[in-house]
């Protein structure tokens, strides 16, 4: 009985972490998806090109990989302002966003993919960290660090850019574009702007939540597509485009899974997040939290 | 032309077909060959759904797959002969699109792809955790040398079999453009909203293209098994089934039959060359990046250089 209770104590911690972890994966497709309506299916992809970007930083330089995925930001920021403007270009612009953007997106998962299996192999890649192996313990329950300090990275990044988001002038301008961006151009703001901005800084969240995703697990090119299912699950039970719903999606993902790990074994893990998505399709495609 | 002169004369093209790869009499002319048809039944699947009603599909591998495990377990449980497998597969896989798509299809289209995506990563993780069927030690299934009837060479039987699949999968789909479920499809990819509204039953028309779809792909999957001989998850469910047959209809063009035609006979050929005389990553490279180029620079696809399938959306307008 003491066992089981541990167990279950510890899956909660666990989950709540992973969670945590989840969040950060998610929150870029919470600005894309929930708030631009657009469906970057290749998010997991770029999240996994930045867990290679901090590996390669890790092991070449000894940079600490999260410090390191900071400093990469603004490169994914520039990369994703030019996918927007591919995508602009290409389709939003010509109103074809759907069948044609879509599989847009599919093509730049696949060549983001295979770019890096033909760059860096097939292997699993690791970094090393001090915190990656000591654990904190409160009474039973053990806190590894190599889940605890992405979790505050994420937390703070979520934290950071809600403020940047509620506060500055084109943070709300991209909150109201994406409730009209007619309107928006009414009042004198270039919608199109607002809107590479916004996508770019959804790219730009991919550099840290690789960085994390590379801390708590060996990362390979194709692991992104076990995200997909999550992150989109994710975004829609969170209600599109809310921050503290997404990070409360994710959390209880994150536990979900853990529970199932720890009572059924880690395989089945994948069929949650799924099976979680058709439920918030079927029941309330607005989220938890929507509007 | 009329359904039943097309139809002679796809048997009569199959037939031609067949009759060169016998008369070449090379192993590997059956083995290439058989790929290149299975992609053309599964392009022109997809197109089904995604070219004629717009609901994109990545879950291609999902219905694949599973099918190709359905042919294992049956070939564990009670062998049947290979047609009656297909039939079965394709019933496997037409299920699954209608359950996704009751499930999915009464919202948004991007929901339905999103949800398809994570089909096949939950369906992979079904079939890992199947021991019955190997589980992710993969399975093993013996292909016989030869037909118990006729005594015809297993692969050259392979190669037969998907090449009627190709006729049927290729009818079927002129059947539905010239028809009215075909104006139907139409009206729910130009403006869903305006055919609800005009009383068309766009969710029964859609569930039954994803079910049509969704069986077809089932079928070019079950014998799968036994071309491989050996079956693996990671291999069954591979992505580069999705790329692939997203790529070839997008690239040959989705207005019309020929164009998953083109696009998975010119794709796929390429593909069995670059992957014998470069390698297979450069290969899915080239798919990936020619999916792109093509639907930035020509979002028609092939057949929209020579106007098919424009005649008929002007025929569509006048009437």
């Amino acid at each position: 009985m003491d066992l089981s209770l541990g167990l279950f104590g510890n899956a909660i911690v666990s989950g709540l972490l992973l969670g945590g972890f989840y969040a950060a994966v998610t929150i870029g497709i919470s600005i894309s998806f929930g708030m631009l309506d657009i469906a970057n299916i290749a998010h997991p992809a770029f999240i996994v090109l930045g867990s290679y970007g901090a590996w390669y930083a890790n092991s070449r330089f000894g940079v600490d990989p999260l410090i390191a995925s900071v400093v990469l930001m603004p490169a994914f920021y520039l990369l994703g302002a030019g996918i927007y403007q591919l995508y602009y270009h290409a389709f939003e612009r010509r109103g074809d966003a759907s069948l044609r953007g879509l599989a847009f997106f599919f093509g730049l998962l696949f060549i983001t993919e295979v770019g890096l299996i033909l760059v860096f192999g097939v292997d699993y890649r690791l970094v090393r960290a001090p915190y990656i192996g000591p654990s904190l313990y409160l009474g039973a329950l053990e806190f590894p660090l190599r889940l605890l300090v992405p979790f505050l990275a994420s937390l703070a990044m979520v934290g950071l850019l809600w403020l940047y988001l509620s506060r500055s002038f084109t943070g709300r301008a991209i909150l109201a574009v994406a409730q009209d961006a007619e309107a928006l151009r009414i009042l004198g703001a270039d919608p199109v702007r607002i809107k590479r901005i916004a996508f770019a800084l959804s790219i730009a969240t991919t550099s840290l939540a690789g960085a994390i995703l590379i801390v708590i697990q060996p990362v390979e090119p194709s692991i992104g597509r076990d995200y997909i299912g999550r992150v989109f699950a994710i975004a829609v039970l969170g209600g599109l485009g809310s921050f503290a719903g997404t990070v409360v999606a994710a959390i209880l993902l994150g536990i979900m899974e853990s529970l199932t790990a720890t009572f059924y074994g880690p395989s089945w893990s994948p069929a949650i997040a799924f099976g979680f998505l058709l439920l918030a399709l079927a029941v309330k495609p607005s989220g938890m939290f929507g509007r | 032309m009329r359904g039943w002169t097309f139809l002679l004369l796809a048997v009569l093209v199959a037939g031609a077909v067949y009759a060169a790869a016998a008369a070449v009499n090379n192993g590997y002319v059956f083995f290439a060959g058989y790929v290149v048809l299975q992609y053309v039944v599964l392009a022109t699947a997809w197109n089904l759904l995604g070219g004629y009603t717009g609901y994109v599909n990545f879950g291609v591998a999902g219905f694949f797959a599973l099918a190709a495990y359905g042919t294992v377990a049956i070939e564990k449980l009670a062998p049947l002969p290979l047609p009656a497998v297909i039939l079965a597969g394709g019933a496997i896989s037409g299920l699954l699109g209608l359950g996704m798509g009751y499930l999915t299809l009464r919202l948004r289209g991007v929901f339905f792809s999103i949800a398809t995506l994570a089909m096949a990563v939950v369906a992979q993780t079904f079939v890992v955790n199947w021991n019955f069927v190997g589980g992710s030690a993969g399975a093993f299934v013996i292909r016989p040398q030869f037909t118990a009837w006729f005594h015809i060479d297993y692969i050259h039987y392979l190669f037969l079999l998907m090449l009627v699949l190709c006729v049927i999968v290729l009818a079927t789909a002129r059947l539905i453009e010239r028809s009215r479920l075909g104006d139907g499809f139409a009206a729910i990819r130009d403006d869903e909203l305006a055919a609800e509204a005009a009383g068309v039953p766009t969710l029964r028309l859609k569930l039954i293209a994803t079910a049509l779809s969704g069986a077809f792909m089932g079928m070019a999957g079950a014998p799968l098994p036994y071309y491989v001989t050996y079956l693996d998850p990671p291999s069954a469910f591979s992505l580069s089934y999705a790329v692939n047959t997203i790529a070839m209809p997008l690239i040959g063009g989705t207005a019309a039959w020929p164009g998953p035609l083109i696009g998975a006979l010119l794709l796929a050929t390429l593909q069995q060359l670059v992957t014998v005389t470069i390698s297979s990553a450069v290969n899915l490279l080239i798919v990936g990046l020619m999916l792109v180029g093509f639907i930035i620079i020509a979002p028609r696809g092939i057949i929209g250089w020579f106007g098919i399938g424009e005649g008929k959306l002007r025929r569509r307008k006048r009437r």
